[in-house]
């Protein structure tokens, strides 16, 4: 017989975040993420090309509306790159934070037959969307050959800003899922929370159209950092996101640290009321 | 021997009515305007005591030991609170009061089949089931053989489950949790799968794992015959309270004599009636054989069916018939025990009474069946028919007295064998 002893008992205010316990999880997170891959475009005619289909035909349209028709500036930049540069991290983080948040209601029969760190469930979610992510890279990749455009050394930053975009996903993510499991307000906040961002974040026209003074603050959304940084770090923009990535960061960890504590403040409820 | 499981007062409450399982934000933050308020009002409701009417104790100050080693039953009717005390145990709810310590690894089995997903092949839901109870990747991979072989699916382990017979699907689950190597094992209601041939398998394992492996298990079950074969001990719960915990003979038999509360207003106060309403029934229940109520009957046990009836004043009915039928739940009619078949002469009714009818050897198999009574005077002159006038249940026994776990279609019959053979 083990020495191993679970007490159960009414937890008490702030509980610990347990990250301990996730560790020892950490191959049923691996599960997770890889059902979702298997399973997301499964009984699809286009599979898994949809990952590549949707930021791609968004670029399209963006071009011809915002690029020929609106003449909007692109940093000297052909805009059809310039676009698609930014939406594909913004996909990823869009499709991280509409899967996170939905994922605990989603798996509401789980959470009330298996007992497992709940957390685990909009963790794995948003990292199932990486696999996406590098397919539209890889597109990514062939239309800066295709524009004869070279990467920069700063390309090595960019682990760091796909960290920072995952961290700003899975921190709303977490506060949608919690949120998602008492008020089911949340399925229709979302999309409409994702569609403002996106306005918010600068996608569809470069942030230089901002005052100097402003940037920092506009910066307060994490994805402005993520995406300048990703223009800057790809395409060779002139706005250095120094000044940028710091703002971000600093919000989207926050937003992280706070969602890890809402989420397992209200994990003990989850089972009676999801 | 050292403790396994220990509970000590475990309390869950949960609310009903009155608020709603999950609100919107328009209703939080209309309570939050109200809290005040209601704070005020809950300490006037607790003075008056009428504090709680909308909250409910699904178990209430349960407290119990487990010893390293046993098999121990968890019965009880439905709502009793037996489920909530898994979810408690397993960590999947926390108790609203009270304190239970586990020592060992546990693992749980509340349901068959949690996680499966439809699209992915029974190989995959393998792995993905064995990690979502608690297994890790090598154990799987070690145990992959096993578990296909134990659920009987060879040949379609690269088939996307939801092309499965749902008997595939039950038993591939199955296998893959009765794989599982916990020190302690929570079970429920879940050996109730697949064909006979398969349920026995299961059975066969649990007590496999509970004899050769020495593993702690709790098993929820209405299924009394496998309570009696596998446990040792078993914990008898009523209404979220613990009122039994014993050796499992002795605590099957008070499950069965507990009474319900029975409304005898029902019965009466029924207008589908036909017949000259001279005698009108108020009641019909199971007893067993000394007359006793009883909330079910064991298949293979000595049963009596009581018919509680109320005459008019100043009527008198001479040779009275009683005659029932009883139906299973999709109308089939099963039989028909009528005192005028059997002969019995019933002396003259004046005033209210019970008509007991015995029924030596209950040949019913488990489930649910409903009963059509009636009186009748003078052959066929109706004195009260009530149709579906109760509704009687029926827990698996062992009627052959032989513990086999065999499933029977409808009914059990008395039978022998005898083999003679040629010369």
């Amino acid at each position: 017989m083990s020495t191993f002893v679970r007490h159960i008992r009414p937890s008490k205010g702030w509980s610990t975040l347990k990250l301990r316990e996730l560790w020892e999880y950490r191959e049923l997170v691996l599960f997770l993420i890889w059902r979702d891959i298997k399973v997301r475009y499964k009984q699809t005619i286009l599979g898994a090309s949809w990952a590549i289909i949707q930021p791609f035909l968004t670029m399209v349209v963006f071009s011809l509306f915002f690029g020929k028709l609106g003449k909007m500036p692109s940093d000297n930049l052909p805009y059809p790159i310039f676009a698609y540069a930014a939406l594909v991290p913004w996909t990823f983080f869009a499709n991280g934070l509409a899967f996170s948040s939905q994922s605990m209601v989603a798996s509401a029969n789980l959470v009330k037959k298996v007992y497992f760190p709940r957390i685990s469930i909009p963790i794995s979610s948003v990292l199932s969307g990486a696999v996406d992510f590098g397919l539209a890279f890889s597109v990514l990749l062939g239309m800066m050959a295709y524009y004869g455009l070279a990467p920069t050394v700063h390309v090595l930053w960019l682990p760091l800003l796909l960290l920072l975009a995952l961290t700003a996903a899975l921190g709303v993510g977490l506060w949608m899922a919690a949120l998602n499991v008492l008020y089911r307000d949340v399925r229709y906040i979302v999309p409409f929370l994702v569609q403002l961002w996106m306005f918010a974040t600068p996608i569809v026209y470069p942030s230089n159209l901002l005052p100097k003074f402003w940037r920092p603050f506009y910066a307060l959304n994490p994805m402005v950092g993520v995406i300048e940084g990703f223009r800057w770090a790809l395409l060779g923009t002139e706005t250095a996101p120094g000044m940028m990535i710091l703002p971000s960061s600093l919000v989207a960890i926050t937003m992280l640290v706070s969602g890890v504590i809402y989420f397992r403040r209200m994990e003990r409820h989850f089972a009676d009321v999801v | 021997m050292s403790i396994a499981i220990q509970c000590d007062s475990l309390c869950k409450q949960y609310r009903i009515g009155g608020q709603a399982p999950y609100q919107t934000i328009r209703e939080s933050i209309v309570n939050s305007f109200t809290a005040p308020f209601r704070f005020t009002n809950d300490l006037i409701r607790k003075a008056r005591g009428t504090d709680g009417q909308n909250r409910f104790w699904a178990l209430k100050d349960v407290s119990f030991e487990v010893e390293a080693g046993d098999v121990v039953g968890v019965i009880g009717r439905n709502g009793a609170g037996k489920s909530t005390l898994l979810k408690l145990l397993t960590g999947i709810t926390e108790p609203t009061a009270g304190h239970a310590s586990i020592h060992g690894r546990v693992a749980s089995l509340l349901e068959v089949g949690t996680g499966f997903h439809p699209e992915l092949s029974g190989r995959e839901n393998v792995y993905l089931n064995g990690a979502i109870l608690g297994m890790k990747r090598h154990e799987i991979v070690k145990k992959f053989d096993d578990i296909v072989q134990f659920a009987e699916v060879e040949d379609f382990v690269d088939t996307a489950v939801k092309h499965y017979s749902s008997g595939m699907y039950l038993r591939l689950a199955f296998a893959v949790a009765a794989h599982l190597e916990p020190e302690i094992l929570l079970v429920d209601e879940v050996l109730a799968v697949g064909d006979v041939g398969f349920q026995k398998k299961c059975m066969d394992k649990v007590s496999q794992l509970s004899r050769n492996a020495g593993r702690t298990i709790l098993l929820v079950s209405h299924n009394m015959g496998a309570i009696s074969t596998l446990c040792n001990r078993t914990i008898l719960l009523e209404q979220g309270g613990l009122i039994g915990n014993g050796p499992t003979q002795e605590m099957i038999s008070q499950y069965m004599s507990v009474t319900e509360d029975r409304t005898n207003q029902t019965l009466a106060e029924r207008t589908d009636r036909r017949g000259d309403g001279r005698l009108q029934f108020t009641d019909a229940f199971f007893c067993n054989s000394e007359g006793q109520p009883i909330a079910a009957a064991l298949s293979g046990d000595d049963v009596q069916i009581a018919l509680r009836f109320q005459v008019q004043d100043n009527v008198e009915l001479r040779s009275p018939l009683f005659k029932f039928f009883l139906r299973d739940t999709y109308g089939n009619m099963l039989f028909i025990c009528s005192s005028k078949l059997t002969g019995d002469q019933l002396s003259t009714i004046t005033k209210g009474g019970i008509a007991y009818c015995s029924i030596p050897r209950l040949p019913l198999v488990e489930g649910e069946y409903f009963l059509e009574i009636n009186c009748a005077v003078d052959g066929y002159h109706y004195v009260d028919d009530i149709t579906d006038a109760a509704k009687i249940t029926v827990v698996r026994g062992d009627y052959f007295g032989t513990q086999s776990q065999y499933k029977h279609p409808y009914m059990y019959i008395d039978h022998k064998w005898s083999v003679v053979q040629d010369r």
